[in-house]
C-alpha cells in the first residue's frame, strides 16, 4: 500500500476499527522497507528478534525518539536527501536529525494540509505568523520551528511575520495588515510560549497606551509545548480566556506534533481534544511493561505515522505522557482516537519549539 | 506580456535562474526551489495572474510543466 492510496481518504471519517486495518498494512510495509534500506534499523530489529508479520501495528517495534539524536538514521542514499530537519533543543542539547527525500517531504505537506483543512476549511486566508522571519533564514537545515511555520504558510494568502528579528511586535505593520483585510477571516500561527511572551503580553502593554487590535475574526493555531506557561501557573483555559479578552480571539486550536513525524499533527477540536487522523495514531503505554493503557489511563505516548519512507521513524516512543479520552465518539463528530497530553516523563529533556525557547527566560 | 512570458518571469525571478533552465524543472531540483522558494513562486504567480490558488493545487504544483497544467484549469483560466 502506498501513501497515495491513503491520502484521498477523509482524515477524520474512518472508524478506529477500519483505520487499524489500514494502518497495520502500511506500517508492516514501512517496517520491511526500512529493514532493507537502513542497516542500523535492521540490526535493531534483529536484536529484538522481530521477524515481521505482526497482526496489528500495536505489536510492531518502536524506537525511542532519542535515537535520532544518537544515530544518523536514514533509508535513502545521501544524494536523495533534499532536506534535513532538526528538532528544537535548548542550548547545549544534541538535536535530532531527520533526513527527508522528495517523496517523504511532499507527503508530509500533503497530510498536514488535509488535517488542518478539516479544522479551518480549505480556503486560504490572510495570515499572521507570530514569530520572526529569522527562523526560516537558513534554508538548508530546517529547525522544527521553521518547518512548522513553512508547513502552515500554505494556508496563508498574504503573510506577515508579526515579530521582528528581536522578537518584538511590529505594531505598525500589524495595524496596516489588519486594516487591509478588515472583515476577513484571519489565520494566526505561532508557538505557544512566543504567543504568550511576545504577543499577548505586548498587547496587554499596548492596551494601557490605548492601542488595541480586534482579532475576533481570527483563528489561531498554536503548538510547541505548554511547560513554561504551566510554570507561570497559566492553564490552557486561562490562556484562551486572556487572549479572548485582549483581542477578541475566539477560535483557538492547540496542536501536538514533533519533527520526527512532521506532517502528522494532532489538532485540538472545539471540545479541547487532540485528534489522531487517518495518517497516524497514538498508543499510550504503561511505563512498567509497555503494555497498552486503557481509555482514561495516562501513559507514555507512542506515535505511529504512515508517512516516513526516507528514515525509520514510522513508529516511535516519545517522552511525553498522555491519555486517550475516547474512540470514535468525540462530540465534535471526528472519528478515531482523541486524547490529551498530561505531561513529560521525569528526567526527559525539554523539547518543543515553545518550551526550548522558553528555557532562555529562566530565572 | 503573454501569459507564458509572465509565467516564465515568475520562475526566473523567484529562483534567479535563466529561462533555458525551465523546461523539465522539478520541485527540489535546484536549491532555490525548496519550500520557501515554492511559496515565493506561488505568491508571484498569484500576483501576475490575479488569482488565488487552492491549497491542494499549491501542493500538487511540483514541476514547471505541472504548474502550467494547473493554471490552465477552468478556475484560474490562464491560457498558454
Amino acid at each position: 500500500m502506498t501513501f497515495e492510496e491513503i491520502l484521498p481518504i477523509p482524515p477524520f471519517a474512518m472508524k478506529q476499527e477500519d483505520k487499524e486495518v489500514l494502518v497495520t498494512e502500511r506500517l508492516s510495509e514501512l517496517t520491511e522497507l526500512h529493514r532493507e534500506n537502513c542497516p542500523e534499523y535492521q540490526r535493531i530489529l534483529d536484536a529484538m528478534r522481530y521477524k515481521g508479520g505482526a497482526s496489528s501495528y500495536k505489536d510492531m517495534p518502536f524506537l525511542p525518539v532519542r535515537l535520532f539524536k544518537e544515530l544518523n538514521l536514514k533509508s535513502v542514499s545521501k544524494e536523495n536527501v533534499v532536506k534535513t530537519m532538526t528538532s528544537s533543543g535548548t542550548t547545549g542539547q544534541v538535536v535530532s536529525r531527520i533526513y527527508l527525500d522528495r517523496i517523504t517531504s511532499a507527503n508530509q505537506q500533503k497530510a498536514m494540509v488535509k488535517i488542518v483543512s478539516d479544522f479551518t476549511g480549505s480556503s486560504r486566508m490572510p495570515m499572521i505568523i507570530i514569530d520572526s522571519p529569522e527562523v526560516v533564514k537558513d534554508r538548508r537545515v530546517f529547525s522544527a520551528r521553521g518547518a512548522g511555520i513553512l508547513g502552515f504558510s500554505v494556508f496563508g494568502a498574504k503573510r506577515i511575520y508579526a515579530l521582528d528579528e528581536n522578537m518584538k511586535l511590529d505594531v505598525e505593520e500589524l495595524k496596516d495588515f489588519l486594516g487591509k483585510y478588515h472583515g476577513q477571516r484571519i489565520l494566526l500561527f505561532g508557538f505557544t510560549f512566543m504567543i504568550w511572551q511576545h504577543f499577548y503580553k505586548e498587547l496587554r502593554r499596548l492596551e494601557v497606551e490605548g492601542i488595541s487590535f480586534d482579532l475576533s475574526n481570527g483563528i489561531l493555531i498554536h503548538g510547541g509545548g505548554w511547560k513554561k506557561l504551566i510554570s507561570e501557573a497559566i492553564s490552557k483555559e486561562e490562556f484562551y480566556a486572556r487572549l479572548r479578552d485582549v483581542c477578541g480571539l475566539q477560535h483557538i486550536h492547540d496542536y501536538y506534533g514533533m519533527v520526527e513525524q512532521t506532517g502528522c499533527i494532532y489538532m485540538e477540536c472545539e471540545c479541547g481534544h487532540l485528534h489522531a487522523s487517518i495518517f497516524s495514531d497514538v498508543i499510550m503505554r504503561r511505563p512498567i511493561d509497555f503494555s497498552e493503557c486503557e481509555i482514561g489511563e495516562s501513559g507514555i505516548i507512542q506515535v505511529v505515522s504512515t508517512i516516513p519512507e526516507s528514515y525509520p521513524g514510522h513508529s516511535l516512543l516519545t517522552e511525553d505522557k498522555g491519555v486517550v479520552c475516547g474512540v470514535d465518539d468525540c462530540p465534535c463528530g471526528r472519528k478515531g482516537k482523541y486524547f490529551k497530553i498530561t505531561g513529560r516523563l521525569k528526567s526527559a529533556e525539554i523539547r518543543g519549539c515553545s518550551d526550548t525557547y522558553a528555557d532562555r527566560f529562566k530565572g | 506580456m503573454s501569459n507564458l512570458e509572465k509565467y516564465n518571469a515568475a520562475f526566473v525571478e523567484a529562483f534567479e535562474i535563466r529561462e533555458d533552465q525551465l523546461a523539465g524543472l522539478k520541485y527540489q531540483d535546484i536549491t532555490a526551489w525548496d519550500s520557501v522558494g515554492h511559496m515565493t513562486l506561488i505568491a508571484s504567480l498569484e500576483e501576475a495572474f490575479d488569482i488565488m490558488m487552492d491549497t491542494d493545487d499549491i501542493i500538487d504544483f511540483n514541476s514547471y510543466e505541472k504548474g502550467k497544467e494547473i493554471l490552465s484549469k477552468e478556475e484560474y483560466g490562464v491560457d498558454f
